[in-house]
C-alpha cells in the first residue's frame, strides 16, 4: 500500500510532520519535543512508505502492525496518522486538550491506528513480540513494527523481550531504537550506559542494522531491506538528533518534555518568539535544501497555515 | 490544629506542590544524616531529588528508568544500614514495582521510604497512564507497611522528616500541580494521627491530600447556605489508621463523607469503610474517583470532570445530609 514518493517528496513530508508537531506542542502548552522531531523522518518513512495499512480500514487483519513503545514520542505519530489520513489534521490542535482524542500518551481506544497504549516504559516490545508471535503461529505475513526509545531500554521488561523474541525467531519482529542518546536526566551514557547496543543485539541473537536515522534514503533503503529479514528479529539502530531541524533544541537533553515555549536556554530564542522561529528554521531549509518547496509545502496543509487563516477570519 | 492563619478561603496564597517539600526536607535530612540515600529512576527534577542529588552526590543514585531495580536496590541499602528513599512517579513506583516491594521491602521489613510522585488526576495533560489512582489501596495491602498522603508543602516536609526517623517501610505520595498551604512550619505532624482542620458537628468529611483544601470550601458554602456544621478531618496516614478519631467523630456526627484524589475501591474511603462496619456501622459516603481511569486536560479542568470541586462535594454532603 505504499504511496511510492520519491525521497525528496519523502523528506517534504517529514518536514511537514515536523512542522505540524511544533504547532501542535504549542498550542498544546506541554508535551515532548525533543524525541519527536528526530523520529520524524522515520514516521514518514513507515507510513508513507513501509507499512502495509489503510487510513479507511485501520482494523484490518492483513495490515503491518505498528506499536509504539516509547509512548511520550507521540506527537510524532499522531502528527504522522493525521497527514496519512487516519483523522482530521485540525484534531491536531486538541493535543493533550481535555476530552481530545489525542492524550497526552497515547491510549488504545481512543484513535484510529494506534495498536496500543503506551507511556509506560519498557513494556512495548514485549507486546509486539506477543503479536508477533501469534501471526508465526499462524502462518500469517504480517509483519510487526516497534519503535522504542534508548533511555527506555534501562528497563527490564524490554531485555525479557529481546531474549523472548530471540528464542522464539520472531523474523517478521522489526524493532527500530531510537537512539537519540538523550533521556530525562541527561545523556544516555551519563544516566546508565547503554554502550554498544549493537554488539548487545547480537550477543542476544538478532540481527541488527546500524543507520542515520535523519536520512531518509538510507531509512527507505533499510526498510526495504528488512522485509527480507530471516531467522531472527531484526533490530534497527537508528541514529537520530533529538529536536532534529530545530537550531536550538538539537541535542539538548533539556528538550526532551518541554514544548516550544516552554523553556528557555542559552541557545534558544525567548519563549514566546520559539514557535514561530522554529517554523521559519524548517522553511528555511525546506528552500535551502529542496528548493522551490512552496507548492507541495500548500498542497500538504501544514496545520499552523489552517490555524493563520482561522484566527485571521475573527 | 490551627490552620495557616494566612490562608484565607478563595483567596489565592501562594501555592506549593507538595513534592517541594518533600525535596526541601530531603536537602536538610541528607546534611545531618549520612544514612539518608535517594535513588531516582530518570526523574530527579520532577520527584523534586535535584537539590538533594547536588549537594550529596555520595548520598544519591542515579538507578536510570528502572523501577523494578529501584526499589530492589533499595532493599539491599536498607539491609546495608542506609535509609534510602527510592523516588519515582506513583504510576511506576509503586505501580511497576509492587511485587519487588511486597517480598524484598515489606515480608523482608526493610526500611526503605517509597515516594509516589504525580498521582492523583490533577496531575493533568500527561494522561491517564501518568495519573497514577491505585496507589492506596495496593500500598496499604501490604503487611508492614506505613502509608502517608501528605496535605500540603509544610506537611509533606514534617512527613518525610517523620518517615525518615520511622524504623519500617513507608509509602508517601504526592500531588504534581502546586496547591494551597493549609499548614505552617510549625504545624505538628505525627504518623497516624489524624489533624482535626475544623470541627463540626452535622457531618464529618475525612480526607487526605490537597483535595481537603476543596472539602474546606465545600463546608463553607454548607455553611452558608444550609446552616451545616462539617468537620473535617486530616486523615494523612491511611495505615496505620486513627481508628480512635474516626471513631469518635462516627460517634458524633453519625454521617461520614470520605474524599481522596484516587480510586475508591481499596482506598482511604474502603479503609474508613472496613473498620467502621466491624466497630460503629455508620453511614459513609465515598468520593473520589469511581473506577475510572483519568484523561488529559486541566487539572482544575479534571476536578471538575471528576466530580470533586468545592459545589460538587457540597452537592453530595447535602445530599447525605438530608437522607438520614
Ligand atoms: C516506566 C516509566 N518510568 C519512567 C517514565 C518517565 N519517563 C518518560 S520519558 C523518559 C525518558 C525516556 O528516555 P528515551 O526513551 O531515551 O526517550 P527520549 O528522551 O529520547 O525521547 C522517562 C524516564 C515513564 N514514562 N515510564
Ligand atoms: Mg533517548
Amino acid at each position: 500500500m505504499s504511496h511510492n514518493l520519491t525521497i525528496k517528496e519523502l523528506q517534504i513530508q517529514a518536514d511537514i510532520i515536523r512542522e505540524d508537531i511544533i504547532t501542535s506542542l504549542a498550542v498544546a502548552k506541554s508535551g515532548h519535543s525533543a524525541g519527536p522531531l528526530g523520529m520524524a523522518d522515520i514516521f514518514t518513512a513507515l507510513y508513507f512508505q513501509t507499512l502495509n495499512i489503510n487510513p479507511k480500514n485501520p482494523d484490518d487483519p492483513t495490515r503491518d502492525f505498528f506499536i509504539l513503545s516509547n509512548g511520550h514520542i507521540c506527537p510524532v505519530l499522531y502528527a504522522t496518522l493525521a497527514n496519512r489520513g487516519f483523522f482530521p489534521k485540525k484534531e491536531l490542535l486538541t493535543l493533550r486538550k481535555l476530552n481530545s482524542r489525542l492524550q497526552g500518551h497515547p491510549h488504545r481506544t481512543s484513535i484510529p491506528g494506534i495498536e496500543t497504549t503506551s507511556g509506560p516504559l519498557g513494556s512495548g516490545l514485549s507486546q509486539a513480540s506477543g503479536i508477533a508471535l501469534a501471526h508465526q503461529r499462524d502462518n500469517k505475513p504480517n509483519k510487526v513494527y516497534c519503535v522504542v526509545g534508548d533511555g527506555e531500554q534501562n528497563e527490564g521488561n524490554h531485555w525479557e523481550a529481546v531474549m523472548f523474541a530471540a528464542k522464539y525467531k520472531l523474523s517478521n519482529l522489526i524493532a527500530i531504537t531510537d537512539r537519540n542518546y538523550i533521556q530525562i536526566d541527561g545523556p544516555t551514557e551519563q544516566v546508565m550506559p547503554l554502550g554498544d547496543l549493537e554488539k548487545k543485539y547480537q550477543a542476544f541473537n538478532w540481527n541488527t542494522i546500524t543507520i542515520d536515522g535523519n536520512n531518509m534514503q538510507q531509512i527507505i533503503a533499510t526498510f526495504n531491506q528488512a522485509k527480507q529479514n530471516k531467522d531472527k528479529p531484526l533490530m534497527i539502530i537508528a541514529k537520530t538528533i533529538p529536536g532534529k531541524g530545530v537550531s536550538f533544541m538539537e541535542n539538548d537533553y533539556r528538550w526532551h518534555g518541554s514544548p516550544p515555549g516552554g523553556l528557555k536556554t542559552e541557545r534558544s530564542p525567548e519563549k514566546d518568539k520559539q514557535q514561530s522561529i522554529a517554523i521559519a528554521e524548517l522553511h528555511a531549509k525546506e528552500i535551502s535544501e529542496r528548493g522551490n518547496w512552496y507548492k507541495t509545502h500548500n498542497h500538504l496543509h501544514p496545520i499552523h497555515n489552517a490555524k493563520k487563516s482561522s484566527s485571521k477570519k475573527k | 490544629m490551627k490552620l495557616n492563619p494566612k490562608l484565607k478561603l478563595n483567596a489565592n496564597q501562594p501555592p506549593l506542590p507538595t513534592r517541594n517539600g518533600y525535596g526541601d526536607a530531603l536537602l536538610e535530612l541528607g546534611k545531618t544524616n549520612k544514612n539518608v540515600y535517594v535513588l531516582c529512576a530518570d526523574l530527579t527534577e520532577s520527584t523534586r531529588a535535584d537539590k538533594f542529588a547536588k549537594a550529596y552526590p555520595n548520598q544519591f543514585v542515579e538507578i536510570g528508568i528502572a523501577e523494578q531495580n529501584l526499589v530492589t536496590v533499595a532493599s539491599g541499602l536498607a539491609h546495608a544500614g542506609k535509609i534510602p528513599f527510592a523516588s519515582s512517579y506513583a504510576a511506576f513506583c509503586p505501580g511497576r514495582c509492587w511485587e519487588q516491594i511486597r517480598t524484598t521491602i515489606c515480608y523482608n521489613n526493610q526500611n526503605v521510604k517509597i515516594i509516589g510522585a504525580h498521582a492523583g488526576v490533577s496531575v493533568g495533560p500527561d494522561g491517564a497512564t501518568h495519573q497514577m489512582l491505585e496507589d492506596i489501596a495496593i500500598m496499604r495491602a501490604l503487611p508492614n507497611m506505613t502509608v502517608v498522603v501528605p496535605l500540603d508543602y509544610n506537611q509533606t516536609s514534617a512527613a518525610t522528616k517523620a518517615i525518615a526517623k520511622h524504623i519500617g517501610p513507608a509509602y508517601m505520595r504526592f500531588a504534581r500541580d502546586p496547591t494551597p498551604q493549609l499548614t505552617t512550619p510549625k504545624t505538628p505532624f505525627q504518623i497516624g494521627k489524624i489533624q482535626v482542620l475544623q470541627d463540626g458537628s452535622d457531618l464529618t468529611i475525612i480526607g487526605c491530600g490537597p483535595i481537603l483544601f476543596q472539602a474546606i470550601q465545600a463546608a463553607s458554602i454548607l455553611k452558608n447556605q444550609h446552616n451545616i456544621s462539617v468537620a473535617i478531618l486530616n486523615c494523612h496516614t491511611i495505615k496505620p489508621l486513627d481508628t480512635r478519631t474516626i471513631e469518635a467523630y462516627a460517634k458524633k456526627t453519625k454521617r461520614i463523607i470520605t474524599i481522596e484524589e484516587a480510586q475508591i475501591a481499596g482506598g482511604l474511603g474502603s479503609a474508613i469503610a472496613e473498620h467502621l462496619s466491624s466497630t460503629i456501622p455508620t453511614h459513609i459516603y465515598r468520593l473520589g474517583i469511581k473506577d475510572h481511569y483519568g484523561e488529559s486536560g486541566e487539572p482544575s479542568e479534571l476536578l471538575k470532570k471528576f466530580k470533586l470541586t468545592p459545589q460538587d462535594i457540597a452537592r453530595e454532603c447535602h445530599k447525605i445530609f438530608k437522607t438520614k
